[in-house]
């Protein structure tokens, strides 16, 4: 492997990047999609859960990357199961010990992430065939492509939804004397599959390699 | 005593439904909801083992994991608290149920295995399952109340996915645009089936 530019090559490069557009979790793996959806209502807890499960996911990513030549594999997915679990009762401890009221927020979404199929999905795909360092790129990588569709997501709800951004009002509503009409179909659940649905179709529109063949 | 129950089920299964107003379960939900024959034998594998593990995780939450509940042992344990192992235990719990119903069904009823067999290990990372869980020990439900919302929020989410299979199967005959087709349009039929369900929204008994 040559060194590319930035010290990484171009396997670890391909690892990093790849799950952002395209080998997206959300969009084209279809991993992970419970919590995207639930968690999206307000910018702030959706940047909350997706720096939660980056961290599980290079944390898992990386345990399981150096442990896989001692799992054995009639019980690897146990042991999976295992170090993840262990993962996020960590990561649920320090939200409720820094943010406890995100972490109230987020109520049961955060134990779900032991259940993400992205995280157990990357553990068993990538992690258990590749060294710790591609593993943590990879980790980073389908982290950051989760997180991408989540802030997008949470992005549009908050602003059409309550007209705000991270809480801060910036589109004055009609209640309260100003010219913004919210829609509340945002706020609501069917809102959120509108709009995964219509990126998914933005996004394939874009690179038309991924549409499914029916 | 009945009637809390009853509420209980409608509640579970048309207002709180697991599929389309918590997004649990979303991973499987859209995989298998091809083909109506697949989605009713994964829904019967939802209710199922919703309904064991549900009860059982709060019988492990009331008498080992909650604040005080080793009492039971030596008034000396009352202030241990290990809530902090939820997560584990219960994921620990419903990975062995699932692998115990399968082996049961296996030797006993052949059948009924063989119709469920390829989705009964899947149901393992269901986050519907977990989270139902999850959801039992926020609300404070007690043992026969949480089976009631274990079978309950089964049925809701076994409903949901066989009626977007239906749907899904009858989607080969409308015009897709092509970037749309598969995942895209699955979502949006989610989205409506969601508005749909939101009719039932605040019904009580």
């Amino acid at each position: 492997m040559s060194a590319a530019p930035g010290g990484l090559s171009k396997a670890q490069r391909e690892a990093l990047v790849d799950p952002l557009f395209n080998n997206n979790p959300i969009a084209l793996q279809v991993l992970g999609i419970c919590s995207a959806l639930a968690v999206t209502t307000k910018l702030e807890t959706a940047v909350v859960m997706s720096i939660a499960l980056t961290v599980v996911l290079i944390g898992s990513n990386v345990t399981i990357s150096v442990l896989r030549e001692r799992i054995p594999s009639s019980i690897r997915i146990v042991v999976q199961l295992t170090v993840i679990a262990s993962l996020v009762i960590l990561t649920d401890q320090v939200l409720k010990a820094f943010v406890f009221d995100v972490s109230k927020q987020l109520s049961v979404f955060v134990g779900l992430i032991i259940t993400n199929c992205i995280v157990m999905g990357r553990a068993e795909a990538y992690a258990m065939q590749n060294g710790p360092v591609e593993s943590f790129l990879d980790g980073l990588g389908n982290g950051l492509g989760y997180s991408l569709i989540l802030i997008v997501v949470a992005f549009f709800r908050e602003l059409l939804g309550g007209g705000k951004l991270f809480g801060i009002q910036l589109l004055p509503l009609v209640t309260e004397g100003g010219w913004y009409n919210p829609n509340g179909l945002m706020v609501l659940a069917p809102g959120a599959f509108f709009l995964i649905g219509a990126f998914i179709w933005a996004l394939r529109a874009w690179k038309p390699d991924q549409i499914e063949a029916e | 005593m009945l009637e809390t129950y009853l509420s209980l089920v409608m509640k579970t299964i048309f207002v709180e439904n697991m599929a389309l107003a918590f997004f649990l379960g979303m991973c499987s939900f859209l995989a298998v909801s091809k083909k109506v024959e697949t989605a009713i034998g994964l829904g019967g594998a939802v209710i199922f083992v919703l309904g064991i593990t549900c009860p059982m995780n709060q019988f492990l939450h009331e008498w080992l994991l909650a604040e005080g509940a080793l009492a039971w042992i030596s008034p000396e344990l009352a202030t241990v608290d290990l809530s902090f192992l939820n997560f584990l235990v219960f994921i620990g719990t419903i990975a062995a149920m699932v692998q115990i119903v399968e082996m049961t069904l296996d030797r006993y009823s052949p059948a009924l295995y063989n119709a469920l067999g390829v989705f009964l290990p899947l149901i393992a990372v269901n986050c519907a399952i977990l989270g139902a869980s999850l959801f039992m020990v926020e609300r404070d439900y007690n043992f026969s109340e949480s089976a009631v919302y274990g079978i309950g929020s089964g049925i809701g989410w076994a409903m949901a996915v066989i009626a977007l299979a239906a749907i899904r199967e009858k989607m080969r005959y409308s015009d897709v645009p092509p970037a749309l087709r598969g995942l895209g349009i699955t979502f949006m039929l989610t989205g409506l089936m969601a508005i749909g369900f939101m009719a039932f929204a605040g019904i009580s008994l």
